[in-house]
C-alpha cells in the first residue's frame, strides 16, 4: 500500500548546520498495517512523516501510495491520501473557525472546492453523529469557535477530522505528547478505535515505549536517519521496554538517552 | 458647530466610499492575515481607470467594471510576487505599489490628475448631490457585503479563511494555500479599485496621489469598526458592515478635528498615530496580563 524507497533528506546542505535527517529509508506497509515508530530526538521520525506528507521535497528516493508515485506532488495534492494529526494540538484545526466549519473543511479533503455552500444542512447531522463518537459533548457546540476548545478537545477533533474522510494512510506525529496523561490516554484510545473500526493503515510516532509496544502490529526503531530495528506480529507482542532498550544499545552502540521514554 | 453639522453628510458619503475600501483591507488583513500595501496604488488605479474610460465615452457601469478588473490585476501581481517569487507579502505589496505609480501615470497619459465633470458625463455619484452619493454608496456597500457573505460561506470561501487562519492545517486538508492567497489579493484589490472608481466620481477628478496612505485609512476603519462594534457584531456580514461604519466614523472624526483647527497637512500623521495606538492596544493588554500573572506566581 505505502512504499518508501531509499529516501534521503539533508537539511541546510553545505552549511555548518548541515543535518542528515534521513539516510536511506526503506519501508513497506500493507493494507491495515499499524506501525509505531520510536527513536531518540533527531532520529528522523518526524522528518519521515513530513516527507510522506510532502512538507518538503526529499533529496533522493521515491514514495508511492497504492502504486501512485507521490514523490513530486505538492503537499496539498497528497492530502487526499492522508489524514494527519500533529504534535501541537493547535496545528490541526483553524482556531478562528467554528467546529462545523472545520469539519466541513476536512470532509472536502481531496475534493475540488467550488462555490457550493460549504455546510449543506444535510451534513450537520452527520457532523453531530461523528462528533458524538468523541464523547466530549462537542456535538452540541457545532457553532463554537475551535479556538475556545482545550488542547485535548482540539486534538480529538483533529483526529476525527483526519479519519472522517477515510484516509489511505493516517499519520500520527506524537499526537498525545503535548496532552496531560488522562487526555493523552483518551486520545490514544480514540485513535485505536478509529484505526481498527475503519481498518486504516496508520503510522504513529511516540516517545512512550509502552504505547509503542501496546499499539499496532509493527514497530520500527529509528536512529540517525535510519531504521535500525523493525519487528512485527507475535514477536512484537512479546516485546518489553527492556528488550527495546537493549536492542537500541546493541545496534546503535549507545544508551537510549531519552528521559521521556525512560520515565514512561 | 453648525458648520460641522453641515459638513456631516459629506463626511458620511466619503466614509461610505472609504468603507468599501476598508472591506477590501478586511479581506487581506483579517481573513488572509496579510498586510497588503498594494492598495495605496490600487486606489488610484481604480480612480484613473474610471476617469479615462468615462471621458473616452464608456458607460459608467462598464468603466467601474474596468476599474475593478484593473484592481484585480494589481492584486494578481502582488499575489504572484508573494507566492511564486517568495517575496514577503508586505514587500510584494510595496513593489506592486511602486509599479502602479508608473502604470497609473500611463493610464492618465502622464498627467498627475484628470478632471471628471459631473455636468459633462453621466456618472452615478458626486459631491454636488451628497444625499444621492450616500444612497448610491450605501447600495453598493450592501450588495458587496451580501456577495462576500455568500462567497465566504462557500467551499472556496471557507478554504480561503482556513488559509489565513492556519495554513498548515489548510494544506493538510488539501487546500492550495498559494492559490488562495492570490485569489484573496485579487478580490481585495478589485474592491479597493472599485472604491477608487467611486471616489474619483465623488470628488470629480482622479489624482496620482489619491491613494497615498490608503492602507492606513483602511486599517483605521477596520480597527475602529472592531473596537466599537466587535462585541455586538459576531456575524461575518455584520463584521464587514462594522468596517464600513468604521470608515464613516473615521471621516466624521477627521472632519471634526479639522474644524477644531488641526492643520490639514498633519492629517496623515494624525491618522497613522491613531492606527498605531489601536494596533498597539492588544499587544499592551497581553503584556500587562503577563506581568500580572508573573507577579502572582512570585
Amino acid at each position: 500500500m505505502l512504499k518508501v524507497n531509499g529516501i534521503y533528506k539533508t537539511f541546510n546542505k553545505g552549511t555548518i548546520n548541515e543535518k542528515k535527517a534521513l539516510n536511506g529509508i526503506d519501508l513497506q506497509l500493507n493494507e491495515g498495517d499499524f506501525v509505531t515508530i520510536i527513536g531518540g530526538n533527531g532520529a528522523g521520525k518526524s522528518t519521515l512523516l513530513n516527507s510522506i506528507c510532502g512538507v518538503f521535497p526529499v533529496d533522493r528516493g521515491s514514495i508511492t501510495i497504492d502504486g501512485n508515485d507521490i514523490t513530486k506532488l505538492p503537499e496539498h495534492k497528497r492530502a487526499k491520501y492522508l489524514g494527519r494529526v500533529f504534535q501541537d494540538p493547535m496545528m490541526g484545526t483553524a482556531a478562528g473557525m467554528q467546529i462545523a466549519e472545520n469539519m466541513s473543511l476536512a470532509y472536502r479533503r481531496g475534493m475540488r472546492r467550488g462555490i457550493k455552500w460549504a455546510i449543506p444542512h444535510k451534513e450537520l447531522e452527520m457532523y453531530k453523529e461523528q462528533l458524538s463518537q468523541l464523547g466530549l459533548g462537542l456535538e452540541s457546540r457545532l457553532t463554537s469557535k475551535v479556538g475556545l476548545l482545550s488542547g485535548g478537545q482540539r486534538q480529538a477533533l483533529t483526529l476525527l477530522m483526519a479519519v472522517m474522510k477515510k484516509p489511505r494512510l493516517l499519520l500520527l506525529d506524537e499526537h498525545t505528547a503535548a496532552l496531560d496523561p488522562k487526555t493523552a490516554a483518551t486520545v490514544l484510545e480514540l485513535s485505536d478505535k478509529f484505526i481498527s473500526e475503519g481498518n486504516l493503515t496508520a503510522m504513529m510516532i511516540t516517545h512512550n515505549m509502552n504505547d509503542a509496544i501496546a499499539h499496532g502490529n509493527k514497530l520500527i526503531m529509528m536512529h540517525e536517519g535510519r531504521i535500525i530495528y523493525s519487528v512485527e506480529g507475535e514477536e512484537k507482542k512479546k516485546l518489553t521496554v527492556d528488550d527495546l532498550l537493549k536492542k537500541f544499545s546493541e545496534i546503535s552502540g549507545k544508551e537510549f538517552a531519552n528521559d521521556r521514554a525512560l520515565l514512561n | 458647530m453648525l458648520g460641522f453639522l453641515g459638513a456631516m453628510p459629506g463626511a458620511v458619503a466619503q466614509g461610505i466610499i472609504w468603507g468599501l475600501m476598508a472591506i477590501g483591507v478586511y479581506i487581506t488583513f483579517r481573513i488572509l492575515d496579510v498586510a497588503d500595501l498594494t492598495v495605496d496604488g490600487t486606489m488610484a488605479t481604480g480612480g484613473a481607470t474610471l476617469v479615462v474610460c468615462v471621458t473616452s465615452g464608456m458607460n459608467v457601469g462598464l468603466a467601474m467594471l474596468a476599474a475593478f478588473i484593473a484592481g484585480c490585476l494589481a492584486g494578481l501581481v502582488t499575489g504572484l510576487f508573494n507566492t511564486k517569487f517568495g517575496i514577503p507579502a508586505i514587500l510584494a505589496g510595496i513593489l506592486t505599489q511602486l509599479i502602479l505609480y508608473s502604470v497609473n501615470l500611463h493610464i492618465m497619459s502622464q498627467k498627475a490628475n484628470l478632471p471628471l465633470s459631473v455636468e459633462k458625463y453621466n456618472i452615478i455619484l458626486s459631491l454636488r448631490n451628497i444625499p444621492r452619493a450616500i444612497l448610491v454608496g450605501g447600495i453598493f456597500v450592501v450588495v458587496i457585503i451580501a456577495l462576500l457573505y455568500w462567497f465566504f460561506g462557500t467551499e472556496l470561501g471557507h478554504s480561503l479563511r482556513a488559509t489565513g487562519c492556519n495554513p498548515n492545517m489548510a494544506r493538510a486538508n488539501g487546500i492550495n494555500t498559494d492559490t488562495n492567497k492570490i485569489i484573496g489579493l485579487i478580490l481585495s484589490n478589485g474592491l479597493v479599485a472599485l472604491s477608487g472608481a467611486m471616489l474619483s466620481q465623488y470628488q470629480g477628478f482622479c489624482d496620482i496621489n489619491m491613494g497615498r496612505g490608503a492602507i492606513v485609512i483602511g486599517l483605521a476603519a477596520v480597527i475602529i469598526g472592531e473596537v466599537i462594534f466587535g462585541k455586538i457584531f459576531k456575524n461575518f456580514a455584520l463584521q464587514l458592515f462594522a468596517a464600513v461604519c468604521g470608515g464613516i466614523i473615521y471621516y466624521i472624526v477627521i472632519t471634526l478635528v479639522l474644524r477644531m483647527g488641526l492643520n490639514a497637512n498633519d492629517l496623515k500623521m494624525f491618522s497613522a498615530l491613531v492606527v498605531a495606538v489601536f494596533l498597539g492596544i492588544p499587544f499592551w493588554k497581553r503584556k500587562i496580563a503577563e506581568t500580572r500573572s508573573s507577579k502572582e506566581a512570585v
